[in-house]
């Protein structure tokens, strides 16, 4: 364990050399916006764009793990993609350690990579079928240009080993692994360059539940042992909870709550939250009966070429009023460390009480008969 | 775990080269296509010394073993004996064995260089139209559009009209076969290139080009380190397609006239010889026609049997 020790070492030092840079977030985002164009026609003229992520603002703090949730569509994997740099965003600004990396070119970002690296969804997709093992994880080593002390392969079989894996599988092939042994590896991968921010972008939602807690757990031993800093994609809101310190709610290309964990699943104050919270599944059928606030959203995600007015959720919402139509709701701090975009929160007080109801607000929700 | 205390012998992974070759041992088809295959070649490339032993030269003539009245070959089966394996030419008595394995290296390399040219253009093409698409995409895919649209036979037919007989430094045949190669080779690539990109714009977006992307590789690198090696499978599949498809090319422009000069021996050559006759010697029409069949079915059947193995959705 000597040479995790000195791994460690290395940004530490930095955090200790600077006391107010401790104050400065990791990563900030301000305004961020990603508009995939639509090009129609003959001259693929511009005829719409997709707003897949449209304004969004928060921070990332040192040794902390950001949890990001919602339903597919919701922009949340094409964020991850926009703070790691393998998109461009359209506008706003995303700044890591105090520099501005937003439209940074691939020149201008290969040292960054070194300190932000991406865990990736599918296992399957993520491992190049022809490469071995050792071959995949040793290629932050190549493409860095970095040396690790002892060689590239003894680094490598020891970042295997790290991640739970046999380092004499070095010369193996993906498909020789199961699912969670290929996140695994792919876990190790992103850790070579010993990463101060990993983005982990649904990191188990391809795996089976049972190794879901294995991948969820070395993630969290990691995080303790390498000081990491994680921003964590999922829909899955168990894995969220189990693994974020705070976590943003995303719909439609915004976030809608931004909370401590324990702050947001006590007292969720968007109605989406809400609904969300009111999904998860509870894994024992004598309090199935007991939990009978299930809310159920009716329709679809409206389309993110052209988002409802207003508040983007107010189509879908049970407590709409019609100011949701046409103001759209700040993301504001109503408690310390919580924040919402809703004029009509729950557990808290009304924003904009008085509002006329939409008509036929109260029909957006069914009540399960079950 | 320490590296001590495992056995000295490191663990091998099984490359997916190495797990299709397994496959293609168990695939008694294309094992037997295969074998016929590299029979082939062999033939082709030791043709002279084969003819010095079982055969007489290609273009020696042999008049005394021709019926001077009706111009058919003397003896059964087209004259066929032990001196003459596979009979005599009509007319002018010439050995069809040893013109068969003479024709086998026309038609072989005329095939295998023609493929290769149209493996080089169309995969460096395909490749570049899928994986940079837009504009180069846009103009590479309508010139394949438009090559696919030519009337190949009638073009080859035209130019083979009036290349001259020597050119660079060729004469006779080479020209012709120079022609042959490049125009078969120039009019393949559209199709193999079309494959490529294909493959290219699917393998684009795999999540492991993104994680490449992110540990800060440029395009060359993802291109010949990441695409590269998983468009080997497709390029070689669709190769080892080509070639026979080229052998009847070839066969046929040398049948309408356009192939090899006489008297260059040349499969499509004989086919078109033997129709003026083929009722007193229906031989010499059987024997390059099953030569052909036998070739392009051995490539055809080698060439599934690769795919079948390559295919990573097999079982």
């Amino acid at each position: 364990m000597n040479e995790t020790g000195a791994q460690t070492g290395a940004p530490r030092a930095a955090e200790a050399s600077g006391a107010s840079a401790a104050e400065e977030p990791l990563l900030k985002v301000t305004g961020l916006v990603k508009h995939f164009p639509i090009n129609k026609g003959l001259l693929r003229r511009q005829s719409g764009a997709v707003k897949a992520v449209d304004g969004i603002d928060f921070d990332v703090r040192r040794g902390e793990t950001l949890g990001i949730v919602g339903e597919s569509g919701c922009g949340k994997s094409t964020m991850g993609r926009l703070i790691t740099r393998l998109l461009e965003p359209s506008s706003g600004k995303v700044e890591f350690e105090g520099k501005d990396i937003t439209h940074l070119g691939v020149a201008g970002m290969r040292p960054l990579r070194r300190d932000v690296q991406m865990i990736f969804q599918d296992p399957y997709g993520s491992l190049n079928p022809r490469h071995t093992v050792g071959t995949i994880v040793g290629a932050p080593f190549k493409l860095q240009k970095v040396t690790p002390e002892g060689g590239v392969k003894a680094e490598v079989q020891r970042l295997l080993s790290l991640v739970g894996l046999n380092p004499e599988h070095y010369n193996r092939y993906p498909h020789e692994f199961s699912g969670g042994q290929r996140q695994r590896i792919g876990i190790a991968r992103a850790l070579a360059l010993k990463p101060k921010l990993v983005v982990a972008d649904e990191p188990v939602s391809a795996l089976d539940v049972s190794i879901q807690a294995q991948v969820v757990n070395l993630l969290d031993d990691l995080q303790e042992e390498l000081g990491l800093t994680y921003v964590i994609i999922a829909h899955d809101l168990s894995v969220i909870r189990h693994v974020s310190d705070r976590i943003a709610v995303m719909y439609l290309g915004k976030i809608v709550e931004l909370a401590d964990r324990k702050s947001l699943y006590e007292a969720p104050m968007h109605p989406y939250t809400t609904a969300l919270m009111s999904a998860v599944p509870v894994p024992d059928p004598r309090r199935r009966g007991a939990k009978s606030g299930r809310i159920l959203l009716k329709g679809d995600v409206p389309s993110p070429i052209s988002p409802p007015s207003g508040c983007r959720f107010h189509t879908r919402c049970w407590k709409a009023t019609e100011l949701c139509t046409t103001q759209e709701p700040p993301l504001v701090a109503l408690k310390t460390g919580h924040q919402v975009a809703c004029h009509h929160p729950e557990n808290a007080p009304d924003q904009a009480p008085g509002d006329k109801a939409l008509p036929g607000a109260a029909e957006a929700v069914e009540t399960p008969t079950l | 775990m320490s590296v001590a205390d495992v056995p000295a012998k490191a663990i091998e992974g099984r490359s997916p080269g190495r797990i299709a070759w397994m496959r293609l041992k168990r695939d008694k088809v294309a094992l037997t296509g295969g074998v016929v295959v590299i029979f082939l070649i062999l033939v082709a490339v030791f043709a002279p010394q084969i003819v010095s032993l079982l055969g007489h030269p290609p273009n020696e003539f042999h008049e005394d073993l021709i019926d001077p009245d009706l111009g058919t070959p003397i003896g059964s089966f087209g004259g066929v004996s032990s001196d003459f394996l596979l009979g005599v030419e009509p007319t002018n008595g010439r050995d069809v064995f040893s013109r068969i394995l003479y024709g086998a290296r026309i038609s072989l390399i005329v095939a295998f260089l023609a493929a290769f040219v149209s493996v080089v253009i169309g995969s460096l093409l395909g490749a570049l139209a899928g994986f940079l698409g837009g504009w180069v995409d846009g103009v590479i895919s309508r010139l394949m559009d438009l090559l696919l649209a030519f009337p190949q036979l009638l073009f080859t037919i035209a130019l083979v009209s009036v290349v001259p007989n020597s050119l660079m430094g060729l004469e006779g045949s080479s020209v012709r076969m120079a022609v042959l190669i490049l125009v078969i080779g120039f009019f393949g690539w559209p199709y193999i290139g079309r494959i490529v990109r294909g493959q290219t714009m699917s393998l684009r977006e795999r999540e492991y080009v993104e994680a490449a992307r992110s540990l800060g590789a440029g395009r060359g690198y993802i291109l010949i380190k990441e695409l590269l090696p998983n468009l080997v499978a497709p390029i070689l599949v669709y190769s080892t397609l080509i070639i026979p498809t080229n052998i009847l090319t070839e066969a046929a422009l040398s049948f309408l006239g356009a192939g090899v000069k006489p008297p260059t021996a040349s499969w499509g050559k004989m086919l078109s010889d033997a129709i003026p006759i083929y009722q007193d010697d229906p031989m010499y029409m059987v024997v390059p026609g099953i030569t052909i069949f036998i070739t392009v079915l051995a490539f055809n059947l080698f060439g599934d049997g690769l795919r079948d193995a390559l295919d990573p959705k097999g079982s």
